[in-house]
C-alpha cells in the first residue's frame, strides 16, 4: 500500500492556503500534498478546518491567500463544476444525487449521451451505466430511481458518476457514516479499484479503524492549522488522537486547569438510568446510570454519539431501542415534554440555534420553559415570573442591565447562563449539558464550570458533553468514553485522567498498557453500523 | 462484493411495488378521470357527446394548455409563475396592435414584450435569488397595470383586422381551431425537450434537488431562468392566439387563469415541489378542466356560485388524492 515516492509532482497540492470568514480565520497558511494512487486521511477535530480545506480544493470557497496546484500548474476554480471537470470530484456524507431520477439519469446528467438529432440516447445511456457500475460488482436496475435503493448502494452511484468524470482525484467526506458494515467493504474494495488506476483519495472519517484500514498517510488540521502530515504505519492512534485533540500526554497532570473542584458521590440510588438507547446509525446500546449529586463525562470525538446519546434522553430523538427511567419510572421516549416532566432538562449545544430566543428578554427567556406551571388558566402574572428571575439572576450572577434586557445583547457565557437558568427553574433531577462552555470567553468559562460543581453539590445529576479533554477530566468524577455509537469503555476513579481518556478515546488496548478495562474485543475492525436491519433503505 | 437489489427485504419490494403503482396513478390519475367524465358524459347528457361539443371543448382548452406547458417547467423546477393571467391578457392586447404590422408584427410584439417578463422574473429568481412566488406576484400586479395604460385604462379593445392573423385564430383544418394545433405542437415539442433533452433533464434534477444539481455541476441559474422566459413566451403566444380567435385584444381576460393553469399542472401528476411530472399529464389536467366546466354548463340550471363550489370541491378532492399518493411514495 506504500505510494510510489517519484518525483512527479503531486496530483492535487495547496501552497500556503488562507481563508478567512469575517474575521475568524478557518485556514491558516496550509500547505496540503495528494499523490497520485495514495489514499490521504484528513483528520481534525470540529472546526480544525477540513470542511473548509475541502471546499477550498473543490471550487465551493475561493482561497484569500496562497494556491491550488494540479499536477503542478496553478488551478482557480471558480465553481465545483471548474473542479470537477479538471478532475478532483467529490462524494459528501449525504448522497447529493436526485432521488427522483434513475440511477443511469443521475450518472450522466449534464452529459448524457445523445443521438444525431441531439436527443438522448437512452439506450446507450443505460448501457453505458450498466458497464460502469459492472466493473465495480453492483447490480442494480440503472433504469430504476434512485430513491428506491438502498443507501450504501446510492453512494456508490456517487462515486460511480464521480470517476466516470475522469476524475484524478475523489474526495470522500464521512462516505461510511451511513453505511452498513456490508456496503462498508464494498466500499473499500472500490477503493483499491480506484487506486490501482491512479486515482488519489482524501479520505475524512471519524472512524480510526477505517483510517488505519483504508489510508497511508495522514494530514491533520487544528483550529485551521497543519499539525502533522506523515505516515500512518508511523503514527499510533493515541498520538493522533493527541494531535487532533491538541493535548499532548506529558501534560496530562490532573488539576489547576479549570475551575472545577471537588467530586460529589453518594450511595444513594440513582436518579437516571438509561438502558440500550440505540438508534440506527448514530448510537448503538449504550447504557448510563447517574446518581444524584454525580457529574458524568460523556467522552468522545466528533460522531462518536455524545450529542445524540443527550438528545436521546432528553426525548428530542426518537429511539429504536432502549429505555429512559427517573427513580425507577419509565419516561416516554421521543417526547420532550414527557423528559421535562420527569425532570430531564438538557443545554443544547448550539446555543445560538436550539437555545436562546435573541430577540426576546433575559425575563422572557427565562421563564419560556417553565410558564406552564408559572401559569394560571393560560395567564401568568408578571409578579410570579419576575420571583423566579430575580432569584436565577442573583444565584447565577447573570450580568445584564436588568431582567428586560434583550438577550442578544448579553456576552455569550451570560446568555448561557440564561439558558442554564431556564431550566434550573424547572427544578429538574438530570441536568444534560451539550458543550456548556463552548465559544464564551475564559472568566465566564470559569464560573460556569464552578456553577456545575454547585449544582452537582446540591444534588442535581450532571451529564456533561466536552470535546475539550481537561473539562471532562476534570467536571466528572466517571466518564463513559463513546466510539462509533457505542461505549467504548468507563473510566472511574483514579482512570479519570487525560491519559486514559486520549488512549479510550483512539479505541487503542494497546496503548494504554496499565489500564485493565480496555478491552481486546473492542479493537478489531468490527464497524459499528451492523444493525440488524434487512430494510435496506434510506433512513 | 456483489450488492444485489434482491438483497432488500421482501418488505422492502412489496414497499416498493406500492409505491410504484401510486407514481402510476398520479402520472395517469387525471387521464382515467378524464375518461370517467367522458363516459359518464356521454351517457347522462344526450347534447355531450357531439363532435361540435368536442371541437369546443379543444379549442376552449387550447389556450389554456399553452399557458400550462410553461407553468408544466416552472412548476418542474420547484417554481412558480403567477404572472401568466396578466401575461396572457397583455399579449392579446399587443397582438391586436400589432396585427397594423400584418401577421409578423401580430406574433412579434406580444412574443418579445412578453418574453421580456419572463426574462426580467427569471432574472430576478435566477440571478436574484428572490422567490417566485413574489416575484411573479408583483408581475401578475404590474403586468395587468400596464394591459390597463396600454388600452386608456381598459376600456378599449383593439380590433384585428388583418385576415392571415383571425385565420390563425378562427380557421380550422381536418374540424379543428388552428389554437389546437398550436397547443399539441407544444405538448408534443415540450415533452421532446422534457424528456430528450439535456435541458429537460435539468429541469427535472433542478426540481429534484437543487443542491444536488448544483453539486454535479448544472447550470442552475440558468435553467432556472429559461423556464420563466419559456412561461414567458407561452402566455405571450397563448394571448395572441386568443385574440385573433375573437379578432380583438380584450384587456379583462386571463384574471385568474394562472389558477387554472397551476390546477391543471397539479392535477396532472407534476408534484408542486418539483423534479417529477409531464406533459401529457398536464394535457389531462388542462381537458380535466374544460370537461368539468362543460359538464356543468350541461346540467345548464346552475347558478355561476353553484358552478364554482361543484368545480372548487373536485379540484379539492384531485388535490387531496394526489397528497395521499405523494405520501405513500414518501415523497
Amino acid at each position: 500500500m506504500e505510494s510510489p515516492l517519484t518525483d512527479d509532482p503531486p496530483v492535487l497540492e495547496a501552497r500556503g492556503v488562507t481563508k478567512r470568514f469575517a474575521g475568524v480565520t478557518a485556514l491558516d497558511n496550509v500547505n496540503f500534498e495528494l499523490r497520485a494512487g495514495e489514499s490521504l486521511a484528513l483528520m481534525g477535530e470540529n472546526g480544525a478546518g477540513k470542511s473548509t480545506l475541502i471546499k477550498v480544493l473543490t471550487g465551493v470557497y475561493q482561497p484569500d491567500e496562497g494556491e491550488i496546484r494540479l499536477g503542478g500548474a496553478v488551478v482557480t476554480f471558480a465553481r465545483p463544476l471548474d473542479a470537477q471537470k479538471a478532475g478532483v470530484s467529490t462524494i459528501y456524507q449525504e448522497v447529493n444525487l436526485v432521488p427522483l431520477m434513475s440511477v443511469a439519469q443521475n450518472i450522466y446528467i449534464g452529459r448524457e449521451p445523445r443521438t444525431r438529432l441531439g436527443l438522448i440516447d437512452f439506450k446507450r445511456m443505460y448501457a453505458d451505466a450498466r458497464a460502469l457500475l459492472d466493473t465495480y460488482g453492483i447490480d442494480v436496475d440503472v433504469r430504476r430511481p434512485l430513491r428506491s435503493l438502498a443507501l450504501g448502494v446510492q453512494q456508490m452511484v456517487a462515486l460511480a458518476r464521480a470517476v466516470s468524470i475522469n476524475a484524478k482525484v475523489v474526495i470522500m467526506d464521512e462516505p461510511t457514516s451511513s453505511l452498513e458494515a456490508r456496503e462498508v467493504e464494498t466500499l473499500f474494495s472500490v477503493i483499491g479499484l480506484l487506486r490501482q488506476q491512479g486515482i488519489a483519495i482524501v479520505y475524512v472519517s471519524h472512524r480510526m479503524d477505517e483510517i488505519y484500514r483504508v489510508c497511508d498517510r495522514a494530514t491533520v488540521l487544528r483550529d485551521g492549522k497543519v499539525v502533522h502530515v506523515g505516515a500512518l504505519d508511523a503514527l499510533p492512534r493515541m498520538e493522533l488522537v493527541s494531535l487532533m485533540l491538541g493535548r499532548t500526554i506529558e501534560s496530562s497532570d490532573r488539576g489547576g486547569v479549570t475551575a472545577f473542584g471537588s467530586d460529589n458521590t453518594s450511595d444513594a440510588p440513582p436518579v437516571l438510568v438509561a438502558e440500550d438507547l440505540s438508534r440506527r446509525h448514530q448510537i448503538d446500546g449504550i447504557d448510563i446510570t447517574i446518581k444524584p449529586g454525580e457529574v458524568v463525562g460523556l467522552g468522545g470525538l466528533l460522531g462518536s454519539g455524545r450529542s445524540e446519546t443527550l438528545k436521546a434522553m432528553a426525548g428530542v430523538m426518537q429511539l429504536d431501542r432502549g429505555s429512559v427511567q427517573i427513580d425507577g419510572k419509565t419516561v416516554r421516549s421521543g417526547s420532550v415534554p414527557a423528559a421535562i416532566r420527569a425532570g430531564i432538562v438538557m443545554l443544547p449545544e448550539d446555543r445560538k440555534a436550539e437555545g436562546i430566543v435573541p430577540g426576546l428578554s433575559v425575563r422572557d427567556n427565562i421563564v419560556l420553559a417553565a410558564l406552564p406551571r408559572l401559569s394560571k388558566a393560560g395567564f401568568s402574572s408578571r409578579r410570579n415570573q419576575d420571583a423566579v428571575v430575580d432569584v436565577f439572576m442573583k444565584r447565577l450572577h447573570i450580568k445584564a442591565s436588568g431582567p428586560d434586557q434583550i438577550v442578544s445583547e448579553l456576552s455569550g457565557g451570560n446568555q448561557q447562563k440564561v439558558m442554564i437558568a431556564r431550566w434550573l427553574a424547572m427544578s429538574p433531577k438530570v441536568l444534560l449539558l451539550d458543550e456548556p462552555t463552548r465559544g464564551i470567553d475564559v472568566g465566564a468559562k470559569a464560573e460556569v464550570q464552578a456553577l456545575i460543581d454547585e449544582l452537582a453539590g446540591e444534588g442535581l445529576a450532571i451529564v456533561l458533553v466536552s470535546s475539550e479533554v481537561e473539562e471532562v477530566v476534570e467536571g466528572s468524577g466517571r466518564v463513559i468514553v463513546l466510539r462509533d455509537g457505542e461505549v467504548e469503555t468507563v473510566l472511574t476513579g483514579a482512570q479519570v485522567d487525560e491519559e486514559h481518556l486520549l488512549a479510550a478515546l483512539a479505541g487503542d488496548a494497546g496503548e494504554a498498557a496499565e489500564d485493565p478495562r480496555t478491552h481486546d474485543a473492542q479493537t478489531d475492525a468490527d464497524a459499528p453500523t451492523s444493525v440488524t436491519d434487512s430494510r435496506g433503505e434510506r433512513a | 462484493m456483489t450488492i444485489l437489489e434482491s438483497e432488500a427485504g421482501p418488505a422492502t419490494a412489496r414497499q416498493i411495488g406500492r409505491e410504484r403503482i401510486a407514481a402510476i396513478v398520479q402520472s395517469y390519475g387525471a387521464a382515467i378521470v378524464l375518461v370517467i367524465l367522458l363516459v359518464f358524459g356521454s351517457i347522462a347528457f344526450p347534447t355531450f357527446l357531439s363532435v361540435s361539443n368536442f371541437t369546443n371543448i379543444a379549442t376552449q382548452s387550447s389556450f389554456l394548455m399553452i399557458i400550462a406547458v410553461g407553468m408544466t417547467f416552472v412548476i418542474l423546477t420547484g417554481g412558480i409563475d403567477l404572472s401568466v393571467g396578466s401575461v396572457y391578457a397583455l399579449g392579446g392586447v399587443l397582438a391586436a396592435y400589432g396585427s397594423a404590422w400584418g401577421l409578423f408584427g401580430a406574433f412579434a410584439l406580444p412574443l418579445v414584450v412578453c418574453g421580456l417578463i419572463g426574462v426580467l422574473q427569471g432574472a430576478l429568481v435566477a440571478y436574484g435569488k428572490m422567490a417566485p412566488f413574489i416575484v411573479t406576484l408583483a408581475g401578475l400586479l404590474g403586468v395587468r397595470g400596464l394591459v390597463l395604460a396600454v388600452t386608456d385604462g381598459g376600456s378599449a379593445t383593439p380590433l384585428i383586422a388583418d385576415r392571415a392573423v383571425v385565420f390563425l385564430g378562427q380557421g380550422d383544418v381536418l374540424g379543428l381551431r388552428l389554437p389546437v394545433f398550436f397547443a399539441l405542437a407544444a405538448v408534443v415539442i415540450g415533452s421532446i425537450l422534457l424528456s430528450r433533452s439535456r435541458g429537460g433533464q435539468a429541469v427535472l434534477a433542478v426540481g429534484g434537488s437543487e443542491s444536488a444539481a448544483t453539486l454535479m455541476g448544472l447550470p442552475v441559474a440558468r435553467v432556472t431562468f429559461t423556464v420563466y422566459v419559456i412561461s414567458g413566451l407561452c402566455a405571450g403566444l397563448a394571448g395572441t392566439l386568443n385574440a385573433a380567435y375573437s379578432s380583438s385584444g380584450v384587456p379583462t381576460v386571463g384574471v385568474g387563469l394562472e389558477l387554472s393553469a397551476i390546477s391543471a399542472v397539479v392535477i396532472g401528476g407534476t408534484l408542486l415541489s418539483g423534479g417529477r411530472g409531464n406533459l401529457i399529464g398536464t394535457l389531462a389536467g388542462v381537458l380535466l378542466l374544460t370537461v368539468i366546466q362543460n359538464l356543468i354548463n350541461q346540467v345548464g340550471s346552475l347558478t355561476s356560485s353553484v358552478q364554482a363550489v361543484v368545480s372548487g370541491t373536485f379540484l379539492a378532492i384531485v388535490v387531496i388524492i394526489q397528497t395521499v399518493l405523494s405520501r405513500t411514495q414518501r415523497l
